[in-house]
C-alpha cells in the first residue's frame, strides 16, 4: 500500500522546500544568538574579562586598543557575553558570517568593523563558470560529523541545494570544488592535498566551521593544521561549530553572487 | 595475596580513591580479568597511567546483571606482559592502544599494529591481513570516501563478490584529544568534549560533567539530571532517524529517504529549541546544564515531538510494510550474538544481536534512577535487526519524552562545582545513541587531571563491522556499514 499511501501523504503536504532566498529565510532557533557584534569603544581600559572565558582564545587584548575578536576562531559559545562587564560583544541574530578573507572575520582591535564583512561574490570569469552549476566534493579532515552533518542537511527536501546548481559528488575529478570541514589532522593532510590536486582547475576551496577555519576547539594541538587554509588556498570561510545550515546556504550562494546585497532577512 | 583477588566495585557516576584501587601483579591482572569475563563481565577499558618509569594497567569491568562496575589496577609494568587478547578478543582493540600509547607490549598479542598513529602524512597502519590465492582479490577504500562522511580506510579480501575478510584501518581523524587533557582540566576541554563525536555532543558531554561531578563528590541538581536524560533522547531520535533514511536511501527506497532527512532536522530544531544549537552544544556543563527547559517552552517541544513523530510514524510504515526493503536487509551482514558478546559489542549493534544491554538500564545514573526505558531487543544480528531495533528505540524515546517532559523536578539547573578531590577515579557511564559511552578521570593530588581515558561507542564495535562482512556480498558494504553507522573520530581521539 505504500504507493498509494505515500503519494497520498506527499501530495497533501505540498512543496516542502523552504521559499528562501526568493521568500523570507527560516527564523533561528531563538537561544542561537547568530553572529556576534564587538563594539571597541565600550571595552575599558585595561579590561581583559572576556579572555580567560574563551575556549579557543579567540578574544585577544594586545595593547591599549580595544579587544579583538577573530570569529574564525569562535564556537559561538557566548561564554564572552556573560562575561563582558560593559556589553561590548553581542549576539546579532544575525545568520549570515561568511567572508571571503581571513581578516574579514577579525573585529575590533585597533580599527577593524563591528561585525563581520561579508562575503563578496566571486569575478565575472569564475562567477559564469560556476555561479549556475557547482559541484563540490567534501573532505571531512578531522571533523567531528557536526559540520558534516549541518552540509548533508542542505540536500535534504527542506533545503534543496540542487535548486541552485550545487551539489555534492563523489569524485574529485567530476568536482569544480572541495568543502573542507576539520582542523586537518595529520592523518589526512596528505589525502587532502591529493583531494585537492584530483580537482581541475580553477577550483575553489570552502572551509566549513571553526575547526577548517582555526583549528576550532583544538587549535594548537600537534596533531593538527589549524584549518585548511595550512594546506590549500581557501577561498571562503564559513564561521560557526557548526555553523547554521543556513548560514552555509548564505555562504554557498554569497559566493555565487546568487544574493543582492540587501537580501531579505537583514533586520534577522 | 589471596587465593581470589577481589575487585572494588563502584557504581556508574561513583568515585574511589586511587589508593584503594587494589594493586596486583600484571600477570594477576589479566588472569583475574579473563576469569571476570569468563563469567560474564564486560571490558569498559583498558588502559594505562605513567608511574615512574613504569606504566600501570587500570582494567575497568561492567557486572550488568548486578549493576556494578569493577576496577582494579597493576603493579608498574616496563616492557611487556602476557596479553588478554588470546584469551578474551574484546582486548585486542585496547591492547593495541596501550602498546601505541605508553609502549607496553602485549605479548602474544595476534595482531599487534597501531591504532591511530600518523607517519608521513598517514597513519601507520602496517601491513594487512591478507588472504592468498589466485581467484583472491583485494580492495581498497578510502581514506577520503564517496559522500559526506568522515574518512577511514577498509581493506577488502574477496573471493568474487564475496567478502572472506575486512580490515579497517583508522586513525586519520586523530586530534590528540586524550593527549590534551593530563593537566587539565582546560579552559577547551567541554568544547573538546563536545566535539570527541559530533553527533554525540550530549552523550560525550554527559559522560564529561558526570565524571567532573563525581570527582568532586557531588552530584548536578535533579533539574539537571532531568534534562540530561531528555537530551539524550532527542540525540538518539535524529540519529537513529536519520540512520532509517540513509538505510532507505541506500536501497533506493526514497519517499522515506526523503522524509527521514527532514525528520531528522525536526528533532534536532528540538534540541535547539532548549539551547539554540542543533546538536545540544552547551546544554550540558559540569555542574548541570547551561539552559532550563521552562514550561511554556516544554509544551512547544512537545508539540514539535508529536508532529515529527507523527511524519516518522508515516515513513517508517512505508519502509516496513515494503517487501523489497525487508528482503534487502534480511540475513544481509550478521554478527551471531556470540560473536557479539567475544568482542564485546556495545549499544543497539549489540541489541540486535538478542544481547539485553543497555547502560540506562543495567547501570542508572542520573535521571535513569528514577525513570527507566526499556531495553529494546530484536534476534538475527543482521541488517534488518539492526534497523528494527532503531526504530523501537525511537518509539521508546518518543514515549519516555512524552512521559518525563511534563515530570520535570524542581530546582535550579546549575549548581557551582567544588573542586575536584586529589587522587581519585572517577567512572562514568552513558547509553550514547551508538552505545556506552565510558570516560575514566584520574586525579594528581592537586586534583588535576592525571590521565583521562575515553572509549567511544565505535571503539567497541567497528569490529563488528568487520566481521559483518564476513561472508557478505562487497555490494552490500554500504547497507550494513550505515546499519552500524559508527564514528570515525570517535575512535580516533
Amino acid at each position: 500500500m505504500y504507493v498509494l499511501d505515500s503519494l497520498v501523504y506527499r501530495l497533501r503536504r505540498g512543496c516542502e522546500t523552504l521559499p528562501y532566498p526568493e521568500g523570507p529565510p527560516p527564523a533561528l532557533p531563538e537561544r542561537h544568538g547568530g553572529a556576534l557584534r564587538l563594539d571597541g569603544s565600550k571595552c575599558a581600559a585595561g579590561c581583559t574579562a572576556c579572555l580567560p572565558v574563551c575556549p579557543t582564545e579567540a578574544l585577544t587584548r594586545p595593547g591599549p586598543a580595544p579587544a579583538q575578536l577573530d570569529l574564525g576562531r569562535c564556537i559561538f559559545c557566548a561564554a564572552c557575553v556573560t562575561a563582558c562587564p560593559t556589553g561590548a560583544i553581542t549576539p546579532t541574530g544575525d545568520y549570515r558570517l561568511a567572508a571571503r578573507r581571513r581578516e574579514d572575520l577579525v573585529l575590533g582591535g585597533a580599527n577593524g568593523p563591528e561585525t563581520a564583512r561579508l562575503a563578496a561574490a566571486l569575478d565575472e570569469k569564475l562567477r559564469r563558470l560556476f555561479g549556475r552549476s557547482l559541484r563540490l566534493r567534501q573532505v571531512s579532515a578531522g571533523g567531528c560529523n557536526a559540520c558534516e552533518a549541518d552540509t548533508n542537511v542542505l540536500s535534504t527536501i527542506g533545503w534543496d541545494l540542487g535548486r541552485f546548481g550545487v551539489q555534492f559528488v563523489a569524485s574529485p575529478r567530476h568536482a569544480d570544488g572541495l568543502l573542507v570541514t576539520g582542523p586537518v589532522s595529520e592523518g589526512m593532510e596528505l589525502a587532502l592535498r591529493k583531494t585537492w590536486e584530483a580537482v581541475p582547475e580553477p577550483r575553489l576551496v570552502i572551509a566549513v566551521g571553526a575547526c577548517a577555519i582555526a583549528g576550532g576547539p583544538f587549535v594548537g594541538h600537534p596533531q593538527v593544521h589549524n584549518g585548511a587554509a595550512a594546506v590549500v588556498p581557501v577561498d571562503l570561510f564559513i564561521p560557526g561549530c557548526p555553523p547554521h545550515p543556513l548560514t552555509i546556504l548564505d555562504g554557498l550562494l554569497r559566493l555565487l553572487g546568487r544574493l543582492e546585497q540587501a537580501a531579505p532577512g537583514c533586520a534577522l | 595475596m589471596n587465593a581470589r583477588s577481589e575487585f572494588l566495585p563502584l557504581t556508574n557516576g561513583g568515585a574511589v580513591a586511587w589508593q584503594e584501587i587494589p594493586v596486583w601483579s600484571v600477570e594477576t591482572l589479566v588472569e583475574e580479568t579473563a576469569v571476570a569475563l569468563d563469567d560474564g563481565a564486560r571490558l569498559c577499558a583498558w588502559f594505562g597511567v605513567p608511574e615512574g618509569d613504569g606504566v600501570s594497567v587500570v582494567a575497568v569491568l561492567a557486572r550488568d546483571a548486578e549493576g556494578r562496575l569493577e576496577v582494579a589496577r597493576s603493579r608498574p609494568v616496563r616492557g611487556g606482559y602476557p596479553a588478554l587478547t588470546p584469551r578474551q578478543t574484546q582486548a585486542h582493540l585496547f591492547e593495541r592502544e596501550l602498546w601505541e600509547q605508553h609502549g607496553v607490549k602485549p605479548e602474544g598479542h595476534p595482531w599487534l599494529k597501531p591504532v591511530r598513529r600518523a607517519r608521513n602524512g598517514a597513519p601507520l597502519n602496517g601491513e594487512f591481513f591478507r588472504v592468498e590465492g589466485t581467484e583472491v582479490h583485494e580492495v581498497a577504500v578510502g581514506p577520503v570516501h564517496a559522500g559526506i562522511i568522515e574518512p577511514g580506510h577498509f581493506r577488502f579480501q574477496c573471493a568474487g563478490e564475496e567478502v572472506l575478510h575486512l580490515e579497517i584501518a583508522l586513525g586519520y581523524q586523530h586530534r590528540g584529544v586524550e593527549e590534551a587533557l593530563p593537566g587539565g582540566p582546560h579552559r577547551a576541554t567541554l568544547a573538546q568534549m563536545e566535539t570527541v563525536a559530533g553527533d554525540t555532543t550530549v552523550g560525550h558531554a554527559t559522560a564529561y560533567a558526570t565524571v567532573m561531578e563525581a570527582l568532586a563528590g557531588t552530584e548536578a541538581p535533579l533539574r539537571a539530571q532531568w534534562l540530561r536524560a531528555l537530551a539524550l533522547e532527542l540525540e538518539r531520535l535524529a540519529n537513529h532517524t536519520g540512520d532509517l533514511g540513509a538505510l532507505a536511501n541506500d536501497v533506493a527506497f526514497l519517499p522515506t529517504s526523503a522524509a527521514c532527512g527532514r525528520i531528522r532536522g525536526d528533532f534536532l530544531n528540538l534540541t535547539a529549541l532548549i539551547c539554540g544549537n542543533r546538536f545540544g552544544r552547551r546544554l550540558v556543563t559540569p555542574g548541570g546544564c547551561g539552559f532550563d527547559l521552562e514550561p511554556e517552552r516544554a509544551q512547544r517541544l512537545l508539540a514539535g515531538l508529536d508532529r515529527a513523530m507523527g511524519d516518522l510514524e508515516h515513513a517508517a510504515a512505508w519502509f516496513w510494510d515494503s517487501a523489497t526493503v525487508r528482503a534487502r536487509f534480511e540475513g544481509v551482514g550478521a554478527v551471531s550474538d556470540r560473536a557479539a558478546r567475544e568482542i564485546g559489542l556495545v549499544g543497539p549493534a549489540a541489541r540486535a544481536c538478542g544481547l539485553v544491554r543497555d547502560v540506562r538500564y543495567d547501570h542508572p545514573a542520573g535521571w535513569h534512577r528514577l525513570a527507566q526505558v526499556p531495553v529494546a531487543v530484536w534476534p538475527g544480528g543482521d541488517v534488518l535487526a539492526r534497523a528494527r531495533v532503531r526504530w523501537l528505540e525511537i518509539q521508546r524515546s518518543v514515549q519516555f519524552l512524552r512521559e518525563q517532559v511534563p515530570a520535570g523536578p524542581e530546582g535550579p539547573v546549575r549548581v557551582p562545582l567544588p573542586a575536584p578531590g586529589g587522587e581519585r577515579l572517577a567512572v562514568a557511564l552513558v547509553e550514547g545513541w551508538r552505545g556506552e559511552v565510558c570516560h575514566v578521570a584520574l586525579t594528581d593530588a592537586a586534583g588535576r587531571f592525571r590521565r583521562y581515558k575515553l572509549v567511544d561507542p565505535s571503539f567497541h564495535n567497528w569490529t563488528g563491522l568487520a566481521l559483518a562482512l564476513r561472508g557478505t556480498a562487497i555490494s552490500d558494504f554500504p547497507i550494513c556499514n550505515k546499519s552500524f553507522n559508527l564514528s570515525y573520530c570517535g575512535a580516533d581521539l
